[in-house]
């Protein structure tokens, strides 16, 4: 029983908190336990930004040949430290024909929504700081409200290279959240609720002893998650999909007139929601917190969740460090032409999984049914016969 | 709920909703708007009606108002210009509404059902989402497939009418 206890450890930490309020009214003890839970949350994730934005500096700098950060403290581990002081001190500008308001509320309204995602999300057995039966629907509806975020920051800074960084940003994050939103259609599914912590339960057991029953070891599950890490991506406007702050063409989109720690908030609301979405998708395909095998089970659970989310996180970064920004139009295609029809088959071949027993021969048939999809689109969807053939001219 | 929670979000409704109304900037009064969905949709929340709250969010904060700003936002409206208050017409339009709200609280007083306090409606043992699907597909399921074939058939014709080489 041992390692029950270090499963539970917060869990026990907050009652023993809670006990010194025995006797008190009740709404004095729920509202300090949602404080609790709050600052638990805001105390994790803040530390996970400072250290990922270092460790993000220092993996590309490994990728790039180059040494990143390594000045200031142990290995550069302090650099957080350094940045945070650097962007308190710095002026605040906002520009003389800004609208004072709307610019002064978009940061906290972005970090905000970005922070509120993070509630619903189970990190460990019993720990999900806020859970509510449509736990699902509300991390996208406060998702939704990013979009007005950015909209008040381009609008609000009365700059055209803001405005056009806003309406990017826009378009491309309503037509993904489209996508994203289907690709969670087969997980509600085949768990039959709304629920995080009912969907992470659906995803307990193994298969002789090693193989998890996650969904992302099911076909429609596994194309599922890579259409939902894409949108992922893009609702977290990461490379490839950083166009609406395409330094080279438009400074830096929405956040261009934003300076000091605004700028920093923005920053923070964009690693903090990069969190969200990850796990998110490690709630949702990747198990949630169980362990990947039986015998690994005496491992406590939220180390299991924040591996599996580290792991995602790494994804991204290794990303940004691989691949070149991706062109406004194609991303656009490849949303409504790709994206979309492949989240639809991914809710087909989830009901044919299901509707076959759940078994062998289902795994196959949902197999077969995405593999068709996927060749006959990548037919519909080529474009090589349109290319003529390369022509060279030369100055003469 | 604590009752001051009400009273909260109910103010913060209403004198947002009343911004919508009174601000010379288009864009600001969505925005007003997007404050006063808000609210509702805590209010929704402390009736434990947490899907429609979401819904609330979701659809309207999250989806609509995002469309609205776009639209005035490609139109480029300026801010209104301040005109001179017509004293006879915004008189009219106080008696309308004075006329209106006398009515509604003249009928709620005579209502027997208006008057009586309800007893807490007991907690359900299935979820939200849950109780609205089975209502949606089961009690109205005709209504629920012809709305979805209305919807496709304005998503087909916004297509054909955005494109410009067909005639």
């Amino acid at each position: 029983m041992s390692g029950d206890v270090v499963d539970q450890i917060f869990i026990r930490a907050k009652q023993w908190l809670l006990s010194w309020l025995a006797g008190a009214p009740d709404w004095i003890i729920q509202i300090t336990s949602s404080l609790l839970n709050i600052f638990a949350l805001l105390g994790v994730f803040l530390t996970l930004f400072a250290l990922i934005s270092v460790l993000e500096r220092k993996i590309l700098g490994r990728m790039q040949n180059r040494y990143g950060p390594n000045r200031v403290g142990p290995f550069g581990l302090f650099q957080p430290i350094a940045d945070g002081i650097k962007m308190l001190i710095k002026e605040d500008i906002v520009p003389a024909r800004a609208d004072k308001i709307v610019h002064f509320l978009a940061p906290i309204l972005i970090a905000a929504t970005a922070i509120l995602a993070l509630g619903v999300i189970p990190y460990g057995r019993n720990m999900t700081p806020f859970a509510i039966d449509g736990g699902i629907l509300f991390f996208f509806a406060v998702g939704s409200t990013t979009e007005l975020a950015v909209f008040m920051a381009g609008w609000g800074s009365n700059n055209k290279f803001s405005m056009l960084g806003a309406m990017r940003a826009i378009a491309q994050m309503v037509s993904y959240e489209l996508p994203l939103i289907i690709t969670t259609l087969p997980v509600v599914m085949v768990a039959g609720a709304l629920s995080p912590d009912v969907i992470v339960t659906a995803q307990a057991g193994y298969s002789f002893g090693f193989v998890p029953h996650w969904f992302v070891t099911t076909p429609w599950g596994a194309a599922a998650f890579v259409l939902f890490f894409v949108s992922g991506l893009v609702e977290s406007n990461r490379t490839p999909f950083d166009v609406p702050e395409g330094e080279s063409e438009i400074v830096a989109g929405h956040m261009t007139e934003y300076s000091g720690f605004k700028y920093a908030t923005f920053f923070m609301a964009e690693y903090i929601g990069m969190f969200a979405i990850s796990g998110l998708a490690v709630t949702l395909f990747l198990g949630g917190w169980h362990a990947p095998v039986r015998v690994l089970q005496f491992i406590p659970s939220y180390i299991w969740f924040f591996a599996k989310l580290s792991a995602l996180l790494f994804v991204y970064i290794w990303l940004r460090g691989t691949l070149p920004r991706t062109r406004i139009d194609h991303i656009m295609n490849f949303a409504w032409k790709f994206m979309l029809p492949m989240a639809f088959t991914c809710i087909f071949a989830a009901a044919v999984w299901h509707y076959m027993g759940r078994g062998l021969a289902g795994w196959l048939c949902s197999l077969a049914v995405i593999g068709i999809v996927y060749i006959a689109l990548s037919i519909l969807l080529d474009t090589r016969k349109r290319f003529a053939t390369r022509t060279y001219r030369f100055a003469e | 709920m604590p009752p001051f929670l009400f009273w909260i979000f109910a103010l913060l409704m209403l004198v947002f909703g009343a911004a919508v109304v009174i601000n010379r900037n288009p864009i600001a009064s969505a925005l007003n708007l997007v404050v006063s969905f808000l609210g509702l949709a805590a209010l929704f929340m402390s009736l434990d009606a947490f899907f429609v709250g979401i819904i609330q969010v979701l659809i309207y904060a999250g989806a609509i108002m995002v469309l609205f700003l776009f639209i005035i936002m490609l139109l480029d409206l300026r801010a209104e210009k301040l005109r001179k208050i017509n004293w006879l017409a915004s008189a009219g339009g106080i008696a309308v509404a004075l006329v209106l709200l006398t009515q509604i609280l003249y009928v709620i007083g005579n209502l027997k059902a208006a008057q009586q306090t309800f007893p807490p409606l007991a907690r359900s043992t299935i979820d939200d989402v849950r109780n609205v699907g089975l209502v949606l597909f089961g009690n109205y399921n005709l209504p629920f497939q012809i709305i979805g074939i209305l919807v496709l058939v304005a998503t087909i014709g916004i297509v054909l009418l955005s494109r410009h080489e067909l005639r």
